[in-house]
C-alpha cells in the first residue's frame, strides 16, 4: 500500500498562557510539537504499512523546523519525510494550505490512502483533510476511530492495473466513523482521504535505531515551484479569507469567593442555584 | 550540570525518559504492591531498543557503552527502580558473554538479548557465599562432552523470569578460588530449576528467586572461556556492571529529590510554603549537591570504562558506593521533607527510601567496595613508595 | 515585501514579540526583527506597537478571474437532518440568517436534503426561511459525503446565495469544508460571532484560535459565497412562528450526482441513560480532583437531583474514570449550560474552552490558585468530598418540601 500521511508542526498548547498583566500571549519557551491528532494518523499510516507491505510517506507544510516533526515521524516507522516550505505559502489559509498539499501529493505520485488527523491544535478547525480530498476529487471519510477490514487487492504498486479479474472486488476499505450518537459502518473505495480520532489506536514510542534513522534520513524539501504551485492559489493571494483583526477576548472575570464551614456554603450554594435556573 | 554528552546519548537519555515518565511511572506503584514481573513494560523496552545499548552492532546491538547504559538506567530509575533493575539485571547478566564469550556463544545468545526477546541473569551468590564468593559450593563435574551442575544459588535478580543464566560455579574444589568457572544455562534445561520468589523491602517489581541446580546437564559449548575463570569473569563483570548500579542508585536519589521539590512547593505551613524555610532549603540543597557529585562520579568512571582504560575497579567501586551511599541518604531525607504524608504509601516518597537501601548491598556490599578501594589504593602507593 | 518594521519609529519595546502567536518576531540590536519563514501575515502584532512601527499590506484584489460579487444575494443556512428529522442547530443559524439577511436586505433561504421531508419543510419556513430549497431523493436520506457536496455545490452555483451558513457538526464540517474547496470560496470554522460590516456589506466572521486564548476576525472579500460554521448552543434558537410564509423550491438531481464512491453499512447508536450533555441546562463536571472512577458516583448523585448532566475533564478521561462521551473541553464537547458546576477541576485553558460560555460557574476546587477561580462566578475553595454530599442532601430534601 501507498500511505500519505499529512501532518503540521503546532505549538505545544498547553503551555500557552495569558500574561495577565498586558492580557496578551506568553510565548517564550513554548515548545514546537506534532499536532496531537497527527500522532494518531502517524501511527495508522505505519500499522497500515507494516501489515500490508508498500511505502508510508509523511508531508507537512510549514517553516523550516517543521523538519523536526518529519523526523520524528520517521523514528516511528514513515519511510520518508517531505517538507513544503516557501516563503510563498505564508499567509495560508486552509484553502491555499489544502491546494499545496494537494499538489505536491500528485507530485509525489499514485497512493492507496492519506490519512490527516482530525484537526490541528492551534486552528482547530478541521478543513485542511477534506479540502484535501477535494482538490485531488478522492472520497473522503472523517472522524475514523476503526479500520476494519483493508483490501488493496490491486495494490499501486503494480503498475497502475486496475482491471477486475473475476470475482476480485476494486480496492476497497471498510471503517467506523465516529458521530455524535455512535459510529456508522462505512465501505470507502481506494484511493481515498480519512481523517482520524484518538480513538484509533496508541502511537508508539520511537526505537533507539528508528531516532538514529530519523537522525540521518534525509528530508525532501520542495517550494512552490517544484509542485508546479500557481501563484494565485498559494500564500495570502490564494487564500479566500484573511484575518483582518485579532484581539483577546475580554476575560472571563472570576466573581465571588466563599470560604468558610460546609453547611454554610451549601447553604449559600444552593440558594445560587435555585436563582439559577428557576 | 552539562555533561557534554553526545548526540546519541542524549536521544537514549530522551527516549528512555519519555518511557519511564509516560509508561513506567503510571504502573509503577501497581508492581510494588503485586510484585509481578513487569513484561509489558519489558516489551516497550525492547522495542524501543534499549536492550540493544549494551551489545555489540555485529550482534544485533547498538554499540553502545558503559556510559549509554548508565543514562538510560538512570532515567528508568527515576521512575522505578525495581522495573529498572529489571533491565539492568538483564545487562550484568549478558556482559560475561559480551566480554569472554567466543564466537558461537556470541552469535548464539547475544541477537536475542539485544532484541529484548530474552533476558539474562547473572548468578554467583548463595546461601553460604555472599561477600565471600569464594565459599560458593556449587559444582559442575565434566563428563564427556557435558557438565553436571548440582547446587543451589539463591538471591538471583531476574531468576525464574530470565531465559540466559551467566552462572559461577566449582570444577575443581582443589584449586581454590582458581577453580570456579563461568556457565551459561538456558531455562528450561532439565535439571534446572527454580525455588521460591523471595518477598522483599524494595524493588518489589523485580524477581529474586534461588536457582536449584540437580544433575543438570549442559553441554560442554556452555562453558564461558576456560575451566578456572570463573572469578576473573566475575570481577571483570561486575567492574563493568558496577556503574550500573550506581546510576540505578542516582535515578531513584533524583526521583525522590524532584518529589521533595514538588511537594516543598506545593505544602503551606505558618502561611507559607515550607520550601521558603532555610532549613528545608539546606536540606534540599545539599540533596541536590550530593546527586550531581555521584554523577560525576558515575559518568567519568563510565567514560573511563568506554575509553577501553583496563584498570577501573578502584573507580567503580567508589562510583558504586557513594552513589548507593547518596540515595540511602537522600531518599531518607525525601522522607523526611514530606513529613507525615512520606510515611504513607499513597505518597510515592516511602518507596524510593525503600527501594534504594538495595542499592547499598547488592553486586558488593558497600563494606566490600571499601575493602576494594583500600587495598587498592594501598598497591598504588607500595608501587610508588 | 508584505510586512515590515520602520526602523526609525521601532523602540524595541518588544510588545510585538510577546502579542505574535507564532513567535516570529525577535529584538536584536534593539530593534524588532520579523522572521518571514514563521510569519503568517495575521496582523496580530499591529495593534500591539504603540509606535506604528508595523506596516503591514494585504492585498485586496486577487489575481485571476474575479467572480461577480454582485450577483450573489441571499443568505442561506443548510439544513442538517438525521433520520429525516432537522438539527436543533439549524433552528439556531436561521435565527443569525434572519439578522445577517436584515443587514443586507437579503432573503434567507434553507437548503434540505433528505427524503420524506414534508414537516421539515414546513418547519423551516415558520423559523425563518423565506425560501426552501429541497431535493427529495431516496439516496439522499442518509448523509454521504459525495452525493451532498455534488448536489450542494449545484445548487450554490445555481442559486448564487452570498453566504452560507451550516452547524460545525462531524456531518457540517466534513461537507462544508469540500464543498468550500470546489467552489473556491472562503470558509471559517466554529464560529462565536457574525456581523456584516456596515460599509463594505461583508460578512465578519470571528473564532477563537489556540486554545481559546485569542480571537480572530475573518473576511473573505473577494469570494462568494462567504462560508461559516457555527457551532450548537453558540447562537438562540428562533421559535416558531405558523403564521410565517415561504417559498418551497424543488429541485431533483441524477445520475452523475448521486454517484458515491463510499457507502454507509450501518448506522450504531451508543444509548446514554443519563440527560445528554449538549443539551442539559446544568451540568456537574468532575476533573483530577475526583480521585478515582469510583467518586464519580457522587456527582451522579447531585447530577441525578438536580435533573444535570454528568461532564468531565480530559484528566479524568484519561484516566479511564469515566467515558469519553463526557469530557468537555478543546477535545471534548462544548457546552453552554446556564450552569456548570467545576468539581475538583483545575480549570486548564483546554477545560475552559470548552465551557467558559456557561451562565453561571461554580467551581469548588482544594487549591485556592487553581485558574478555575479566574474564571467561576462562585468560586467555593473547600473539600469537594464535603460539599457535593451535603448539597445533595440539601436539594433532597428542598425537593421533598
Amino acid at each position: 500500500m501507498n500511505i500519505i500521511v499529512c501532518i503540521k508542526q503546532v505549538p505545544e498548547t498547553t503551555e500557552v498562557k495569558i500574561n495577565p498583566e498586558t492580557n496578551t500571549l506568553i510565548r517564550e519557551g513554548v515548545k514546537s510539537i506534532v499536532n496531537p491528532f497527527d500522532a494518531y494518523a502517524i501511527e495508522e499510516g505505519v500499522r497500515l504499512k507494516e501489515k500490508f507491505g508498500g511505502k508510508a510517506t509523511v508531508i507537512t507544510m510549514g517553516p523550516p523546523q517543521a523538519e523536526a516533526v518529519l523526523r520524528e515521524a520517521i523514528s516511528v516507522g514513515i519511510d520518508e519525510g517531505i517538507l513544503l516550505s516557501d516563503r510563498a505559502f505564508a499567509g495560508s489559509d486552509t484553502w491555499a494550505t489544502s491546494y499545496a498539499l494537494s499538489a505536491a501529493i500528485k507530485k509525489i505520485g499514485a497512493f492507496d490512502l492519506i490519512v490527516c488527523g482530525k484537526q490541528a491544535s492551534d486552528g482547530d478547525t478541521a478543513q485542511v483533510g477534506p479540502g484535501i480530498s477535494a482538490h485531488l476529487d478522492v472520497p473522503q471519510v472523517t472522524y475514523v476511530k476503526k479500520i476494519e477490514e483493508v483490501n488493496p487487492a490491486l495494490s499501486t504498486m503494480e503498475s497502475g492495473n486496475t482491471e477486475r479479474k473475476g470475482g476480485v472486488k476494486d480496492k476497497f476499505m471498510r471503517v467506523e466513523r465516529m458521530t455524535e450518537e455512535g459510529y456508522e459502518i462505512i465501505e470507502v473505495s481506494l484511493p481515498a482521504l480519512i481523517t482520524v480520532v484518538k480513538e484509533i489506536n496508541t502511537p508508539r514510542l520511537p526505537s533507539l535505531k528508528g531516532m538514529m534513522r530519523a537522525k540521518q534520513a534525509k528530508i525532501i524539501h520542495w517550494k512552490a515551484s517544484d509542485i508546479e504551485a500557481e501563484s494565485n492559489c498559494v500564500g495570502l493571494t490564494g487564500s479566500p479569507t484573511q484575518v483582518v483583526r485579532i484581539f483577546t477576548p475580554p476575560p472571563r472575570v472570576g466573581g465571588r469567593i466563599f470560604k468558610g464551614e460546609t453547611q454554610e456554603i451549601v447553604e449559600k450554594l444552593a440558594e445560587v442555584l435555585r436563582k439559577g435556573v428557576l | 550540570m552539562d555533561y557534554l554528552l553526545s548526540d546519541e546519548q542524549k536521544m537514549i537519555q530522551e527516549l528512555a525518559r519519555k518511557v519511564a515518565e509516560e509508561k513506567i511511572k503510571p504502573v509503577a506503584a501497581k508492581y510494588d504492591q503485586s510484585e509481578e514481573f513487569p513484561w509489558d513494560i519489558m516489551e516497550i523496552l525492547a522495542k524501543a531498543d534499549l536492550f540493544a545499548i549494551f551489545v555489540p552492532q555485529e550482534y544485533g546491538g547498538t554499540g553502545g557503552g558503559i556510559l549509554d547504559l548508565c543514562i538510560a538506567t538512570e532515567e528508568l530509575s527515576r521512575a522505578c527502580g525495581g522495573i529498572a533493575v529489571c533491565y539492568a539485571a538483564s545487562a550484568l547478566g549478558t556482559f560475561p558473554i559480551i566480554l569472554f564469550g567466543n564466537e558461537e556463544q556470541k552469535k548464539k545468545y547475544l541477537p536475542d538479548l539485544a532484541s529484548g526477546r530474552k533476558i539474562a541473569s547473572f548468578g554467583i551468590t548463595e546461601p553460604e557465599a555472599g561477600s565471600d564468593a569464594s565459599a560458593i559450593k556449587t559444582t559442575a563435574k565434566k563428563e564427556g562432552d557435558y557438565y553436571v551442575l548440582n547446587g543451589l544459588k539463591h538471591f538471583i535478580t531476574n531468576g525464574g523470569d530470565a531465559e540466559t543464566y551467566t552462572v559461577i560455579v566449582m570444577t575443581d574444589k582443589t584449586k581454590g578460588p582458581r577453580g570456579a568457572s563461568a556457565f551459561i544455562v538456558e531455562k528450561g534445561t532439565p535439571g534446572f530449576t527454580f525455588g521460591k520468589k523471595e518477598e522483599k523491602l524494595g524493588i518489589r517489581a523485580s524477581s529474586t528467586r534461588e536457582l536449584i541446580f540437580t544433575d543438570c546437564k549442559i553441554p560442554k559449548e556452555n562453558l564461558l572461556s576456560k575451566e578456572g575463570m570463573g572469578f576473573i569473569v566475575t570481577m571483570k563483570t561486575f567492574n563493568m556492571s558496577r556503574p550500573g548500579v550506581a546510576a540505578q542508585a542516582l535515578g531513584i536519589a533524583q526521583g525522590a529529590l524532584d518529589v521533595a521539590v514538588k511537594y516543598a512547593k506545593e505544602r503551606q505551613q505558618f502561611g507559607k510554603s515550607i520550601s521558603s524555610f532555610q532549613g528545608i532549603q539546606w536540606m534540599l540543597a545539599d540533596m541536590a549537591t550530593q546527586i550531581e557529585a555521584g554523577r560525576a562520579l558515575v559518568y567519568s568512571c563510565a567514560r573511563e570504562i568506554d575509553a577501553g582504560s583496563k584498570d577501573v575497579g578502584k573507580d567503580s567501586a567508589m562510583a558504586k558506593m557513594f552513589a548507593s551511599d547518596v540515595a540511602m541518604k537522600v531518599t531518607t531525607d525525601a522522607v523526611q521533607i514530606l513529613g507525615g504524608y512520606g510515611y504513607m504509601k499513597d505518597y510515592p516518597a516511602e518507596k524510593y527510601m525503600r527501594d534504594a537501601k538495595i542499592t547499598q548491598i547488592y553486586e558488593g556490599t558497600n563494606q566490600i567496595q571499601r575493602n576494594i578501594i583500600a587495598l587498592q589504593l594501598i598497591k598504588e602507593t607500595a608501587k610508588q613508595g | 515585501m508584505p510586512i515590515q518594521i520602520i526602523i526609525e519609529k521601532c523602540t524595541g519595546c518588544s510588545l510585538c514579540v510577546k502579542a505574535c502567536p507564532f513567535d516570529a518576531i525577535r529584538i536584536m540590536d534593539k530593534k524588532a526583527v520579523i522572521d518571514l519563514n514563521k510569519c503568517n501575515l495575521c496582523g496580530a502584532c499591529l495593534p500591539s506597537c504603540k509606535f506604528k512601527a508595523i506596516l503591514l499590506e494585504k492585498p485586496e484584489v486577487v489575481t485571476g478571474a474575479k467572480p461577480d460579487l454582485k450577483a450573489h444575494k441571499g443568505v442561506w443556512v443548510f439544513a442538517e437532518q438525521k433520520k429525516g428529522k432537522v438539527q436543533p442547530v439549524v433552528y439556531e443559524l436561521l435565527g443569525k440568517a434572519r439578522e445577517l439577511a436584515a443587514s443586507l436586505r437579503a432573503e434567507v433561504a434553507a437548503v434540505l436534503l433528505g427524503e420524506h421531508l414534508e414537516e421539515e419543510i414546513q418547519e423551516l419556513i415558520w423559523r425563518g426561511a423565506d425560501k426552501v430549497y429541497v431535493v427529495e431523493k431516496r439516496e439522499l436520506a442518509n448523509f454521504q459525503d459525495e452525493p451532498y457536496t455534488n448536489i450542494l455545490v449545484e445548487l450554490i452555483k445555481k442559486y448564487k446565495p452570498e453566504i452560507v451558513l451550516c452547524g460545525a457538526t462531524s456531518i457540517g464540517r466534513s461537507l462544508i469544508s469540500r464543498v468550500a474547496v470546489k467552489l473556491r470560496v472562503g470558509l471559517t470554522a466554529d464560529c462565536t460571532g457574525l456581523d456584516i460590516d456596515p460599509q463594505r456589506k461583508i460578512l465578519l466572521q470571528t473564532r477563537p484560535a489556540f486554545g481559546g486564548n485569542i480571537m480572530a476576525t475573518i473576511i473573505s472579500p473577494n469570494y462568494r459565497p462567504q462560508m461559516a460554521t457555527v457551532r450548537h448552543k453558540v447562537f438562540p434558537e428562533t421559535v416558531s412562528d405558523i403564521k410565517r410564509r415561504g417559498k418551497i423550491i424543488r429541485e431533483n438531481f441524477d445520475g452523475p450526482f448521486l454517484v458515491s464512491r463510499s457507502k454507509l453499512l450501518d448506522i450504531i447508536e451508543e444509548i446514554e441513560s443519563t440527560v445528554n450533555l449538549a443539551e442539559a441546562d446544568i451540568i456537574v463536571s468532575g476533573g483530577r480532583g475526583m480521585n478515582g472512577p469510583e467518586n464519580f458516583k457522587i456527582l451522579e448523585g447531585l447530577a441525578k437531583v438536580l435533573g444535570a448532566a454528568v461532564g468531565a475533564s480530559r484528566a479524568a478521561v484519561d484516566s479511564g474514570w469515566i467515558p469519553y462521551s463526557h469530557q468537555v473541553g478543546q477535545t471534548g464537547r462544548t457546552v453552554s449550560p446556564k450552569i456548570y458546576i467545576a468539581c475538583g477541576i483545575s480549570g486548564q485553558i483546554q477545560h475552559l474552552v470548552g465551557m467558559q460560555s456557561s451562565k453561571i460557574i461554580v467551581a469548588i476546587n482544594k487549591d485556592p490558585d487553581a485558574p478555575i477561580f479566574k474564571v467561576a462566578t462562585y468560586g467555593i475553595v473547600a473539600d469537594l468530598f464535603q460539599i457535593i454530599p451535603a448539597l445533595t442532601k440539601k436539594f433532597k430534601e428542598s425537593l421533598k418540601k
